[in-house]
């Protein structure tokens, strides 16, 4: 970008001109976007960004192509905003592929009336998490809607990476057996954009989890190359991709509530909310399913990573009922872990 | 984490296992002992903690009526929606609510197709909203047992006090003594012994209870809704049985005085009256089982300051649901159980709530109950 595009943006708050194709639309994106996501496939500003094939190809045999949608309520929480999340989340959704994230599209649905600072300290989160996780947002889109018709931003990122030769990870491929890990404790985010909402007047140190896990992955894989499966736990939480992992791989599924981390203070909004801290959402946390000869391994791995310091062993895949989940409590007895019934939290990501 | 772990100890909880077992052995029951857990809260502990799997094959939990959202009739949601649709109303209620099933849809369903419908965790959440909202009639949904009661009479007067005119309560409160005692009274039905409400006897204390120990011979443990709480009433109740005591006791010390909350207890007997009736789904309508506003507070009651169709909606006929409540039949026993009836498409009221007996077992049930050594 040029000098002169600075600040052609004057006016302090996002109006449908902006929306409308013309010049007011032009500066927003200069301004605002472009300046931010500044990269040498994004500068030509062509209708679509084009990446050479052959620099795809010596990187793996497969391209690994995902989207997300972010409507997170509130759209600044503590540990993250929603541009923060929605470049995490979809190199999540790449990485736990076992695709390296490479790129990034950006298209946003803005509610009028949002403050030209908001949305510049919105696409600056994005365009710092983007260039820490070494990706890059190429191209983009911009649409705004009148008061109302959508709740001040939402976010869809789309994103490619390559899956290299060799990397077959799959829901289905969980054996009886194979050990369950997380890298961390489960629940952080969704009882911190909970508790950001504010309506429910707690005051916790709460801290979404959100952060982009493709090194963490990357260095797994690496110690544990027998890895069957990985999943960010998401919306649902651990629980619904226990379920997953158990119908796809028709196995069953125990965990154990006393080796799965929990953070003191989620445990305390579950309990004084009635949650089960099993659906609650995260942003950076994984389930993987690892062979019982590469859990030490794949451990020692995720401890040594700064996103996966608290990583712990919490069950075992074994023969039986197929699809089903049960965890033995710390009380001693045992439970079916389902899948999530209608909604426990409303835009969480 | 304090005050939690204490009470989910696991080698605390093998020690009661060991002396439960060892009551049961002295009692020699010629058939399982069917002890009714009275509350929702109960149920769900029970459920969440796998306690049914920890108890020997000699001791049967019947799930009782004790989910203040699953003993809702249709009609008064039918009645509820009709207040929600009109366009001055902002109707609010707690989370539970939002997915029972009325004749023609939920509040749920009702919010999606436009109403306005809020939830909050409180009823002063719900006042709050009316004096932000004064050109807004705020509705509060109030329901539940003696244990929500007096916060939703405690609103009403803090209303009456600021002279809010905008804020009513569309009043469902159930008091749950006449349905154990209907439960009782049922022809047929055999239940053997009591863990009584929690919660509920926090405001009202112990002396509501007396007549199920003395009357009906019946031992009556009010437990508390962690699991060793549980897995120790239950002791208390075999012990009693051992014994051949019919007592009320106390388990939930830490939290039910003897004399239950007086000024709560004030708050209602000032507030509501007994309903002649009220209407309860799966057990049909039970005398003096509902309250109301008083005259005076005639000003805060949806119900007459809006028309209410106030119809009366049968059941579904398939459904069991008071079969389940009255523990005559199990809930994977019921015909609809987990095939037209869900906790995605509860049709039954039981299947609604996470407090429900059917969606506690959909959820986390099914787990083979241990069998007995010496099978």
């Amino acid at each position: 970008m040029t000098p002169r595009n600075f600040a052609k943006l004057s006016v302090p708050a996002i109006t449908l001109a902006h929306g409308g194709g013309g010049k007011a639309m032009k500066d927003l994106v200069d301004d605002v976007f472009a300046r931010a996501f500044d990269n040498p496939l994004l500068a030509p500003m062509e209708d679509q960004a084009r990446i050479g094939l052959s620099e795809l190809a010596n990187m793996g045999d497969r391209l690994a192509f995902t989207t997300d949608s972010y409507v997170v309520d509130p759209i600044f929480f503590p540990g993250g905003d929603i541009g923060k999340l929605a470049v995490c989340g979809t190199i999540n959704d790449l990485a736990v592929g076992g695709a390296v994230p490479l790129y990034l599209s950006c298209a946003v649905i803005i509610e009028e009336g949002m403050t030209v600072a908001t949305l510049h300290r919105i696409a600056q989160s994005m365009a710092a998490t983007a260039r820490e996780a070494g990706v890059a947002i190429v191209t983009g889109d911009t649409k705004v809607v009148t008061k109302g018709a959508c709740d001040k931003i939402f976010i869809t990122t789309t994103g490619i990476g390559v899956i290299p030769a060799g990397v077959n990870l799959g829901v289905a491929n969980a054996r009886p057996g194979d050990r369950v890990l997380v890298n961390g404790r489960m629940g952080d985010h969704g009882a911190a954009v909970l508790v950001a909402r504010g309506d429910l007047a707690l005051e916790t140190n709460l801290e979404s989890d959100c952060a982009a896990l493709h090194t963490l992955i990357a260095d797994l894989l690496r110690s544990a190359p027998g890895t069957r499966f990985i999943r960010d736990a998401t919306r649902g939480g651990l629980s619904t991709v226990l379920n997953e992992i158990a119908h796809a791989s028709q196995v069953a599924i125990e965990i154990d509530e006393l080796a799965t981390p929990l953070g003191d203070e989620v445990k305390g909004v579950c309990e004084i909310l009635g949650l089960d801290p099993l659906y609650l959402a995260n942003e950076g946390k994984i389930v993987a399913v690892v062979p019982p000869g590469e859990v030490q391994a794949a451990l020692t791995a995720l401890r040594a990573h700064p996103l996966g310091m608290d990583a712990a062993d919490i069950g075992f895949v074994r023969e039986g009922e197929a699809g089903r989940v049960t965890m033995r409590t710390r009380f001693g007895g045992m439970r079916i872990v389902d899948m999530l019934v209608g909604e426990q939290l409303p835009r969480i990501c | 984490m304090k005050y939690i772990d204490e009470f989910r100890d696991r080698a605390k909880a093998e020690t009661l296992v060991v002396e439960i077992n060892r009551l049961i052995e002295k009692i020699a029951p010629p058939a399982p002992l069917a002890i009714m857990e009275v509350c929702g809260g109960h149920t769900h502990s029970i459920f969440r903690y796998g306690i049914e799997g920890m108890l020997p094959p000699e001791i049967e939990l019947v799930h009782g009526p004790g989910c203040p959202v699953c003993v809702l009739p249709m009609g008064r949601i039918d009645d509820c929606l009709a207040i929600a649709d009109r366009s001055e109303v902002i109707l609010t209620t707690f989370g539970d609510a939002m997915r029972v099933p009325g004749s023609r849809g939920s509040l749920l369903q009702a919010k999606a197709a436009g109403a306005d419908i809020r939830m909050v965790y409180s009823p002063m959440d719900a006042l709050a909203l009316a004096r932000k909202n004064p050109d807004r009639e705020l509705v509060f949904f109030g329901l539940g047992f003696e244990t929500t009661m007096p916060s939703t009479a405690l609103t009403v007067l803090q209303a009456e006090r600021e002279g809010i005119r905008n804020f009513s309560v569309f009043c469902n409160h159930i008091t749950i003594v006449p349905t154990i005692k209907a439960i009782l009274d049922s022809p047929g039905l055999h239940i053997d012994a009591f863990l009584g409400p929690g919660h509920v006897s926090m405001v009202t204390g112990i002396s509501p209870y007396h007549f199920i120990a003395d009357y009906y011979r019946r031992p009556f443990v009010i437990a508390g809704f962690e699991p060793l709480d549980v897995l120790q009433s239950i002791w208390m109740v075999l012990k009693q049985i051992a014994e051949g005591r019919c007592q009320v006791e106390n388990q939930y010390g830490r939290v039910v005085p003897e004399k239950g909350n007086i000024p709560a207890l004030a708050a209602v007997a000032r507030v509501y009256e007994l309903r002649e009736f009220f209407e309860w789904r799966g057990l049909g309508s039970i005398d003096q089982s509902g309250v109301r506003f008083r005259e005076e507070y005639a000003a805060f009651d949806a119900e007459r300051k809006f028309t209410v169709p106030n119809v009366k909606v049968a059941d579904p006929s398939v459904c069991q649901c008071g079969e389940v409540l009255k523990g005559a039949i199990k809930p994977w026993q019921c015909r609809v159980f987990g095939t037209a009836c869900t906790p995605e498409n509860p049709l039954g009221a039981l299947m609604v709530s996470s407090e429900g007996a059917c969606a506690a077992y959909f959820q986390y049930g099914g787990v083979p109950k241990r069998v007995p050594e010496h099978a």
